[in-house]
C-alpha cells in the first residue's frame, strides 16, 4: 500500500504548497527586514507553482491513496479556484503587512497551509480525510484571523471564530461518526451504496447527515449558523477577510456538494427541504442585516452571507445544472469579493481607519480609478449585466427554474433587489456626496494594482464571455456522478 | 440593399465614442462637449440610413444580424428592426444630440463623465430596441439603468439621491421578475431567440398552459408597466423626472418610458395573446385611470417639471390603451403617439430646462409675463405646448386621434373616457403656459431675462420642425408601421396564422429555421413538460 508516483502526481498541488509553506517559514528568520519582499516572492512562487501544478492531477485523473482522495474534474476546478485565491491574496497582502508592521513569513506560510486544507477538502472521497482538510484549513484561518495581535477587536473576533469554529468541526466529526455507525463505512461511494441498499440505519443516518450539514453550514456561513461572520470579517485583517470570504468558502461548498451528491443522492428529499429553507433564510438574514450597516467591511460580510444563500438556491436545484451553477458562481464570487476586500484593505489606510461607508464620500472624484473598480465589484455583487456576478446569478436562476423552484427563485429575485439598495448606497456615497476628508491620492503598490486589474478584468471577462469557464464547470459537475 | 453590420454600428458607435472620450483631457470641457455632440450627430445620420434601406410593406425583421455569443445556454447576438422598433431607434438618436446640446451650459462639473454616461445610455437604449434575443434584450435593459442612475444621482437637483435610488430599485424589481419569466420561457422552448420562440408558439410546437401563460405574461408585463409607468406603479416617475438634469429628463420621458410600451407590443401581445386578451379590460381601466389621474394631478402641480412629468403618465396611458385595444389603427396610433410623446414631452423638458438655466427654479409661481422679455422663446414654448395637447396639424393630434378612433371601433366606452383626457391636457398645459408667459412680470428678476440664445433656438426649432413634419406627413410613418402592427395582431390570432403558414406563406429568413444549437438544447431541456 505504498503510495505510487501516480498518487504523488495527483497530490502535486498540495505537496508543493506544503513544501513552499515550510520553506517560507524556514527562510524567513534569515532574511533581513529590508529584504522581506524576497519572502513574498517565495510565497507567490509557491502559490503560482501550485496553481500551475493543477495540470498534473488534471492529466492523472483517478483515485489516490487507496481511494481516500478522488481527483476528478470537479476537484481540479476547485483547486484552480483556491489556488488562484491564494495567489491573489498573497499578492495583495504584502503592502498591508508592511504597513501594519506584521510579520510576513508566517502569514504567507499560513495562507499556503490553509490552501492545502482547501485542496484536500475539494478532492476528499472519504469523510475522515475531508475532516483533515477541514481542520488544516480552519486552524490556519483561526491564526490568520487573529494576526493583528495588538488590536483587541481582532483578538475578540478570532477567539469567537475559534470557539464557534471548533464547535462546528466537532459537529462535523460527530456527524461522520454517526454516518459510520449507520453504514459501517466513511467512504462516500460505500455510504451511497449502503443508503441505496437500505442497509443503513435510517435515524442515525439522518442525524449524521444533519450534523455534517451543520458543520459545513457554519463554514460557509449560512443561516442560522452565520452569527460569527460579521464580527470575524470585521476584526480580521482585511486581506485575510478577502481570503476567508472566497477560498475556504469555495472549498466548503465543494465538500458539501460532494457529500450531498455522491454519498446521499438517495436521501435527496431529506436534505432538499433543509437546503431550501436554509437558502431562503440565509438570503433574507444577510440582505436585511446588510441594509443597516454603516461599516463597509461589515456590510460586505453580511452581503457574503446573502451570497451563500444564493449558492444554496443552486444546491436546491439538485442536478448537474445546479452544480455547474454553483461552481461558476464560486469563481465569479471569489473574483468580486476578493477584489473588493483587497481594495478596501488598501483604501482603509494605516490601522484600517477608513472603513465607515461615509468615509468614502468623494472618492469618485479624488481617486477615480479606485472608485471605478469598487463600483465594478459592487455592480457585480448586485448582479448587473456585463459582470461575472450577473451571469453567476443568471445560471443559478436558470438551474432553479429548470427544477421548477419558482418560489425560491422569486425569493431570490426579491433579495437581489434588497441587495441592490445597499450596494447602490455605497456608490451614492462615493460619487454623489461631498467629501468629508481629503483622500491623499497615494499611488497603489504594483502588486495590489495587479490584483485589482486581474479581478476587475476577470469580472468583466466572465460577464461577457462565460462560455469557457461554464463548460469547464459543466464537465466538472458531470464528474461528480 | 442592406448593409450587413449597420445595426451593430448604430448600436455601438456611441459606446466607442464614450471610450474615446476617456482619451481627452478631463478639464478640456469644450472639446469633450464637441466630441460627444459630433458622435451623437454622426449616430443620427447613421441611423437615417436605416430608413433608406427599410422596406415598408415588410413585417419581418430587417437588417438582421445573428452571431453565436454564449454557447451554454445557447445565446446569440441577434439584432434586427421592424416597423415597431425602427422609429424608436430614430427617436433615440434624434433626442440624444438635442439633450446634449441642452446640457451645454448647465453641466459644469464632471463634464467628461456626464457625456460619457450619455453615450453609454444611448447604446443601452438602442440595444433594447434592436435586440431580438431575450437574453441580449435583458442585458441592454439592465445596462441602461446604470448610466441613468449616475445621471440623476450626480447631476440632478436637490432630492436626486432619493429619486435615483427609487427609480433604479423600482425598475430592477420589475426586470428581475422578467428575467425569471425569460428563463421559464427558455425552459419551455429551449431558446432565447425571439423569432424562434414566436414561431414555436405560433405553430403550436410549444404550448403554454393557461396558468403558465398568465404568469409569464405577468412577469413580463410588470416590468414593462413599471417602466411605462402604468397607474398605480407610476410613483417613481415624478421624482425621477423632476430631480434629473434636463438631459436626463428628456431621455427618461422621451425614450425610457417607450421601452415599456415597446416591450408590451414586442413581447406581451405576440407571445401571450390569450392572457393579453383576458387581462385587457383591467389594463385598459388602469390606463384610463392613468390618463385622467395624470392629467388631474398635473393640473395642480406648482412645479413646471413635475407638471410635465405627470402629463407623461397621462399620455402614456393613451399609448397603453391603444395597444390593448388590439386594433390595427389603435396600435399604429399608439406607436405614433410614442414618437410624439418623445418629441413633444422631450421638448417640454428642454423648455423647462432653459427656464431653469436662467432662474434655477421650476416653480411656475416664480415666472409670469415672460412674453415681454423672451418673445421668441415664448412662441416656441407655445408651439411645443400645442403639440403636446394635440392640436390638429401637429404631431400629437395624429397619435391621439388614431388611438381613439381604433379604440372606439371596439370599445366605445373606453374611448369616451379617454377622450376627456385630451380636454384635460389642454387645460393643464394652457393654464401653465398662461401663468408662465402671459400677464404682468411679477418677479422683478424676470424683467431682464435674456431671450433664447442661438443654441437654444437651434434646439427648439429643430424640435418644432419635427413636430410640424410629423403632424402633416404622418402617412410617411404609418405606412412603415402598418405591416408590423398588423403582424402583431396576426400573431395574436394563433390558429389563423398557423393555417396561413402551412399554406406556404413566406416566413422570415432567419426566423423560419430555428438555429441548430437552440433546437439541440430544446431536446435535452429537462424541464420540458
Amino acid at each position: 500500500m505504498f503510495p505510487s508516483l501516480e498518487d504523488a502526481y495527483r497530490l502535486a498541488p498540495e505537496l508543493l504548497l506544503c513544501a513552499f509553506g515550510m520553506l517560507v517559514m524556514l527562510i524567513d528568520p534569515f532574511v533581513p527586514r529590508a529584504r522581506k519582499s524576497a519572502v513574498t516572492g517565495l510565497g507567490v512562487l509557491g502559490a503560482a507553482l501550485a496553481l500551475g501544478a493543477t495540470a498534473l492531477p488534471a492529466i492523472h485523473l483517478g483515485t489516490a491513496f487507496s481511494g481516500l482522495l478522488r481527483i476528478d474534474g470537479f476537484s481540479v476546478f476547485v483547486h484552480v479556484v483556491v489556488g488562484a485565491v491564494a495567489l491573489l491574496v498573497i499578492l495583495g497582502s504584502e503592502d498591508y503587512l508592511a504597513r501594519e508592521q506584521l510579520p510576513q513569513g508566517e502569514y504567507y506560510a499560513l495562507v499556503l497551509f490553509a490552501t492545502v486544507g482547501m485542496g484536500v477538502m475539494a478532492s476528499a472521497q472519504e469523510l475522515v480525510t475531508a475532516f483533515l482538510g477541514l481542520e488544516v484549513s480552519s486552524i490556519s484561518s483561526y491564526i490568520l484571523a487573529s494576526y493583528r495581535r495588538n488590536v483587541p477587536k481582532s483578538n475578540e473576533s478570532a477567539l469567537k471564530y475559534f470557539l464557534l469554529g471548533s464547535f462546528a468541526t466537532a459537529f462535523f466529526l460527530y456527524g461522520v461518526a454517526m454516518v459510520y455507525g449507520a453504514t459501517g463505512t466513511t467512504r462516500l461511494e460505500d455510504v451511497q451504496a449502503a443508503v441505496t441498499d437500505g442497509k443503513a440505519i435510517g435515524l442515525l443516518l439522518t442525524l449524521g447527515l444533519g450534523m455534517i450539514f451543520v458543520g459545513l453550514a457554519f463554514k460557509v456561513a449560512t443561516a442560522p449558523f452565520q452569527i460569527w461572520t460579521p464580527d470575524v470579517y470585521e476584526g480580521a485583517p482585511t486581506p485575510v477577510t478577502a481570503l476567508l470570504s472566497s477560498g475556504p468558502k469555495a472549498a466548503a461548498f465543494a465538500l458539501l456538494l460532494r457529500i450531498l451528491f455522491v454519498a446521499f443522492p438517495a436521501a435527496g428529499d431529506t436534505w432538499f427541504l433543509v437546503v431550501w429553507v436554509s437558502a431562503a433564510l440565509t438570503m433574507f438574514v444577510g440582505n436585511l442585516a446588510a441594509l443597516v450597516q454603516t461599516n463597509l467591511k461589515r456590510m460586505l460580510a453580511y452581503s457574503s452571507i446573502a451570497h451563500a444563500g444564493y449558492v444554496l438556491v443552486a444546491f436546491s436545484a439538485r442536478n448537474e445544472i445546479g452544480i455547474a451553477a454553483v461552481l461558476f458562481y464560486l469563481v465569479a464570487y471569489a473574483l468580486m469579493k476578493l477584489g473588493a476586500f483587497i481594495l478596501v484593505a488598501q483604501l482603509g489606510g494605516a490601522g484600517e481607519q477608513r472603513l465607515e461607508i461615509n468615509d468614502y464620500a468623494g472618492l469618485g472624484e479624488q481617486q477615480p480609478v479606485a472608485a471605478a473598480c469598487l463600483t465594478l465589484y459592487l455592480f457585480s455583487l448586485l448582479g448587473l449585466p456585463v459582470t461575472a456576478g450577473f451571469l453567476g446569478k443568471f445560471y443559478i436562476f436558470k438551474a432553479a427554474v429548470n427544477s421548477g423552484l419558482l418560489w425560491l427563485v422569486t425569493l431570490m429575485a426579491i433579495n437581489s433587489v434588497i441587495g441592490a439598495y445597499y450596494y447602490l448606497r455605497v456608490i451614492v456615497v462615493m460619487y454623489m456626496r461631498e467629501p468629508q476628508q481629503k483622500w491623499t491620492p497615494a499611488p497603489f503598490p504594483p502588486a495590489v494594482a495587479l490584483v485589482l486589474l486581474l479581478t476587475a478584468a476577470g469580472t468583466i471577462y466572465l460577464g461577457l464571455f462565460p462560455s469557457a469557464v461554464m463548460s469547464f464547470a459543466t464537465q466538472s459537475a458531470l464528474s461528480l456522478r | 440593399m442592406q448593409s450587413a453590420n449597420l445595426l451593430t454600428a448604430i448600436t455601438f458607435l456611441p459606446l466607442a465614442g464614450s471610450a474615446a472620450l476617456l482619451i481627452l483631457r478631463r478639464d478640456d470641457h469644450a472639446w469633450i462637449r464637441l466630441f460627444a455632440l459630433l458622435t451623437a450627430c454622426a449616430e443620427f445620420v447613421l441611423s437615417l440610413l436605416l430608413l433608406r434601406g427599410f422596406q415598408a410593406g415588410n413585417a419581418l425583421y430587417q437588417f438582421e444580424e445573428l452571431h453565436a455569443w454564449i454557447s451554454s445556454p445557447p445565446i446569440h447576438y441577434h439584432v434586427g428592426v421592424d416597423g415597431i422598433s425602427v422609429f424608436l431607434v430614430l427617436l433615440t438618436t434624434f433626442l440624444t444630440p438635442l439633450a446634449m446640446l441642452a446640457s451645454w451650459p448647465s453641466i459644469t462639473t464632471r463634464v467628461r463623465e456626464f457625456f460619457l454616461m450619455m453615450l453609454v445610455l444611448e447604446t443601452g437604449m438602442i440595444g433594447v430596441f434592436v435586440a431580438l434575443d431575450l437574453f441580449l434584450f435583458f442585458v441592454f435593459w439592465e445596462v441602461m439603468l446604470m448610466p441613468m442612475y449616475f445621471l440623476i444621482g450626480i447631476w440632478g437637483h436637490e432630492r436626486r439621491i432619493y429619486a435615483t435610488l427609487k427609480f433604479v430599485l423600482y425598475t430592477m424589481f420589475g426586470s428581475i421578475l422578467m428575467l425569471i419569466g425569460i428563463l421559464w420561457l427558455y425552459n419551455l422552448t429551449g431558446t432565447f431567440d425571439l423569432p424562434v420562440i414566436q414561431l414555436l408558439l405560433q405553430t403550436g410546437q410549444t404550448t403554454l398552459t393557461r396558468r403558465a401563460e398568465l404568469m409569464l405574461f405577468g412577469a413580463f408585463f410588470l416590468a414593462f408597466a413599471i417602466k411605462v409607468p402604468l397607474f398605480p406603479l407610476h410613483t417613481w416617475l415624478p421624482d425621477a423626472h423632476t430631480e434629473a438634469p434636463t438631459a436626463g429628463s428628456v431621455l427618461l420621458a422621451g425614450v425610457l418610458l417607450k421601452m415599456g410600451t415597446y416591450g408590451m407590443l414586442r413581447f406581451c401581445l405576440p407571445l401571450f395573446p390569450d392572457a393579453s386578451r383576458r387581462l385587457a379590460p383591467y389594463i385598459a381601466v388602469l390606463a384610463i385611470i392613468g390618463i385622467l389621474y395624470g392629467a388631474l394631478v398635473a393640473m395642480v402641480q406648482p412645479d413646471l417639471k413635475r407638471l410635465v412629468a405627470y402629463s407623461s403618465v397621462s399620455h402614456l396611458g393613451f399609448v397603453v390603451l391603444g395597444i390593448f385595444a388590439f386594433n390595427n389603427i389603435s396600435i399604429q396610433g399608439a406607436l405614433y403617439q410614442m414618437l410624439n410623446h418623445g418629441v413633444s414631452t422631450g421638448a417640454l423638458f428642454l423648455v423647462a430646462g432653459m427656464l431653469y438655466d436662467r432662474r434655477h427654479t421650476h416653480l411656475i409661481a416664480e415666472y409670469g409675463g415672460l412674453a415681454t422679455p423672451m418673445p421668441v422663446f415664448s412662441a416656441l414654448f407655445l408651439f411645443v405646448c400645442l403639440s403636446s395637447l394635440g392640436l390638429p396639424m401637429l404631431n400629437g393630434f395624429v397619435g391621439e386621434f388614431l388611438i381613439l378612433l381604433g379604440t372606439f371601433e371596439r370599445h366605445a366606452g373606453w374611448a369616451a373616457f379617454a377622450a376627456t383626457g385630451v380636454i384635460l391636457s389642454a387645460v393643464y398645459l394652457l393654464w401653465a403656459y398662461q401663468r408662465v408667459v402671459f400677464g404682468d412680470v411679477t418677479v422683478e428678476k424676470n424683467r431682464s431675462l435674456p431671450d433664447a440664445t442661438r443654441r437654444e433656438r437651434v434646439i427648439l426649432f429643430t424640435a418644432a420642425v419635427v413636430i410640424l413634419f410629423m403632424g402633416i406627413s404622418s402617412p410617411l410613418f404609418t405606412r412603415r408601421m402598418e405591416a408590423s402592427s398588423q403582424n402583431v395582431l396576426n400573431q395574436m390570432a394563433r390558429p389563423q396564422s398557423y393555417l396561413a403558414r402551412s399554406a406556404g406563406a413566406p416566413t422570415g429568413t432567419l426566423a423560419a429555421k430555428p438555429s441548430p444549437p437552440a433546437a439541440q438544447d430544446a431536446q435535452q431541456g429537462p424541464g420540458r413538460p
